[in-house]
């Protein structure tokens, strides 16, 4: 017996080393430094260990307060501000994957343990501050039975939800509080597998197309290539007929899409893939082109390749392009949303990113809301923290920030799915901004939750 | 059966020679299904592998276990003491390779190729040295 706990501990030993602390380089911007893949024979995982806040609340710069306008949600993930400051909330959790090998049982075990275990609401959920102090004082249920909505777009009076398996709509106009029934569905969402699960929804700037993330069947093929029919990529659909083609493809998991004031231009938030070592592969921001290959599987960051993905395919790895702004490796990017003015001179050009943390990292990282600058349209420059604290000093985390939303009247609002809370960070001192000038074409406007 | 108890004091129990060659048999698909996925890259050979793999392991678990009892009770010390090394050595090994066959897709390869072979090698050797002891009691 004494010689299997020997040979056990030398095991156990070899399997550890694989684990040790790495310093992690700077990886932000264009052009982020990639190390050599690598990958123990453990994964490297530090899992989020959930506390309540208590009498804590987020961190946020000087000059801004956040505060808590809605808990007890039922795992929010992305918010919609309506055209009367309205917050619609959609609550759920999706995806049907079989486990496929051992691995499966014993990491899907694991990885539970930081999320939370309430059960997703399948619902939206309206908030409403009807006298403008900040305190949302209604709290109601706009409409129930979905199928774990995600992504949420409103094109004039019609209000578009992103199930994970159908793009969706609904009647609004504004003041209800209620849907006027069921929805009527525009068209199917591929959602076979649902291995990552969620759909984000963007509106085209003029109202004409939506826009939907659709992620991978996996981390990186290992359910196979059939898994990944219309899988990785971003739809353009035609709400009037519920036509789709592919907009750009080889985008690993767009978990949350925006459009760029002014210029109209769709940029995405994508997390990469893992189990390539604690600083590969960098979750990003990007402008999405028209027609564009941003390389999973076969190829990360541009042209670097995945060897894990076979048969390889030399051709497409040589029309992949690179992302434009690298967020740093397993922050794990769910949530994207541009400025505006009114949330303060210092943030009133850029990108807020809630990023929901990591797992596959010795030294955890995101667990935080940042922004990053923009400067002539485009992202420069290190992220800002902007909101902290979700996971504390002590060790324990107490929130996991998802979608983030800017409420033109000058104020940010977070969803949080492990507290199931919504937070709404605003300026102190709130900033005159000059009217925003009247849009140049008749079409309906246009917001959606990444908007 | 008293009869057969008589001549078998010193060999396997018949379920303990069950487990071996069970384990044996698992490890030995787990090698083909590697070899297959490394061939075919057919990612469903992988997902067999695995399986098959942790199988073996709960099987040769429990032969380990019996073997280990065996090394007390056993007038072939010498010889019970190689099967039980083989046993723990084939284990150790095949756990290591459920390892990486824990990674994603082609990841798996060619570590878990190589590490099945040996573990059906040291598998397969442990039975012989436990089978041909018994068949000459305990004289090779």
């Amino acid at each position: 017996m004494k010689r299997l706990e020997l040979l056990a501990g030398a095991a156990l030993a070899v399997v550890l080393g694989g684990c040790g602390a790495s310093p992690s380089p700077e990886q932000y911007g264009a052009n982020p430094e990639l190390p050599a893949q690598q990958r123990g024979l453990l994964p490297d995982m530090v899992i989020a260990k959930p506390a309540a806040w208590g009498d804590r609340l987020p961190t946020v710069p000087a000059g801004y307060s956040i505060k808590a306008i809605a808990t007890g949600l039922g795992i929010p993930r992305q918010t919609l501000v309506l055209p009367n400051g309205d917050i619609l909330v959609a609550e759920g959790r999706g995806g049907n994957a079989a486990k496929l090998k051992p691995k499966d049982v014993i990491a899907g075990y694991i990885k539970a343990k930081g999320t939370s275990p309430v059960k997703g609401g399948n619902r939206l959920t309206l908030l409403r501050d009807a006298d403008g102090d900040g305190n949302y004082e209604l709290k109601t249920v706009f409409a129930k039975d979905l199928n774990a909505p995600y992504g949420l777009a409103l094109i004039g009076d019609t209000l578009y939800v992103a199930d994970q398996d159908a793009l969706l709509k609904f009647h609004y106009s504004v003041g209800q509080t209620q849907a006027d029934g069921p929805p009527v569905k525009v068209t199917d969402l591929p959602s076979a597998i649902n291995h990552h699960w969620t759909k984000a929804l963007a509106a085209s700037a003029d109202g004409r197309f939506l826009y939907v993330g659709i992620g991978s069947n996996s981390n990186i093929t290992e359910r196979g290539m059939t898994a990944e029919v219309d899988r990785a990529r971003i739809w353009q659909i035609d709400p009037q007929t519920g036509m789709h083609r592919a907009y750009a493809t080889g985008l690993r998991n767009p978990t949350a899409l925006a459009i760029q004031p002014g210029t109209g231009t769709l940029w995405a938030v994508v997390n990469e893939r893992d189990e390539l070592g604690p600083n590969l592969v960098p979750d990003y921001l990007t402008s999405v082109r028209e027609g564009g290959f941003y390389g999973w599987p076969w190829s990360y960051w541009g042209q670097h390749v995945d060897p894990r993905v076979r048969p390889q395919n030399p051709a497409m790895v040589a029309t992949a392009i690179a992302p434009d702004y690298s967020l740093g490796s397993h922050v794990a990017a769910l949530g994207v949303a541009f400025s505006s003015p009114a949330m303060g001179a210092q943030f009133a050009d850029g990108v807020f990113v809630g990023e929901h943390g990591s797992w596959n990292r010795p030294d955890p990282v995101g667990y935080e809301v940042v922004f990053v600058p923009f400067r002539d349209g485009k992202p420069t420059g290190k992220p800002m923290d902007f909101v902290t604290g979700f996971r504390g000093e002590d060790g324990l985390t107490r929130g996991r920030p998802v979608g983030v939303t800017v409420d033109p009247r000058g104020a940010l609002i977070v969803a949080d799915d492990l507290s199931n809370t919504i937070w709404r960070v605003t300026p102190n001192t709130p900033v005159v901004t000059e009217p925003a000038p009247a849009g140049s074409s008749g079409a309906a406007p246009a917001t959606s939750s990444g908007n | 059966m008293a009869v057969i108890m008589e001549r078998t004091r010193n060999l396997f129990h018949p379920l303990h020679a069950a487990l071996v060659a069970g384990a044996l048999a698992l490890f030995l698909g787990a090698l083909l299904s590697d070899v297959t996925y490394f061939r075919s890259y057919a990612i469903q050979w992988n997902n067999f592998s695995s399986w098959l793999l942790a199988g073996g392991l709960v099987i040769a678990g429990f032969a380990l276990l019996a073997a280990i009892v065996r090394l007390f009770r056993t007038r072939w010390r010498a010889r019970s003491s190689l099967y039980a090394l083989l046993l723990l050595a084939a284990w150790v090994l095949g756990f290591i390779d459920a390892l990486v066959h824990a990674r994603d897709a082609f990841a798996t390869m060619p570590t878990s190729l190589v590490l099945s072979v040996i573990v059906v090698v040291l598998a397969g050797a442990a039975l012989v040295v436990a089978l041909v002891g018994g068949r000459t009691g305990g004289v090779a």
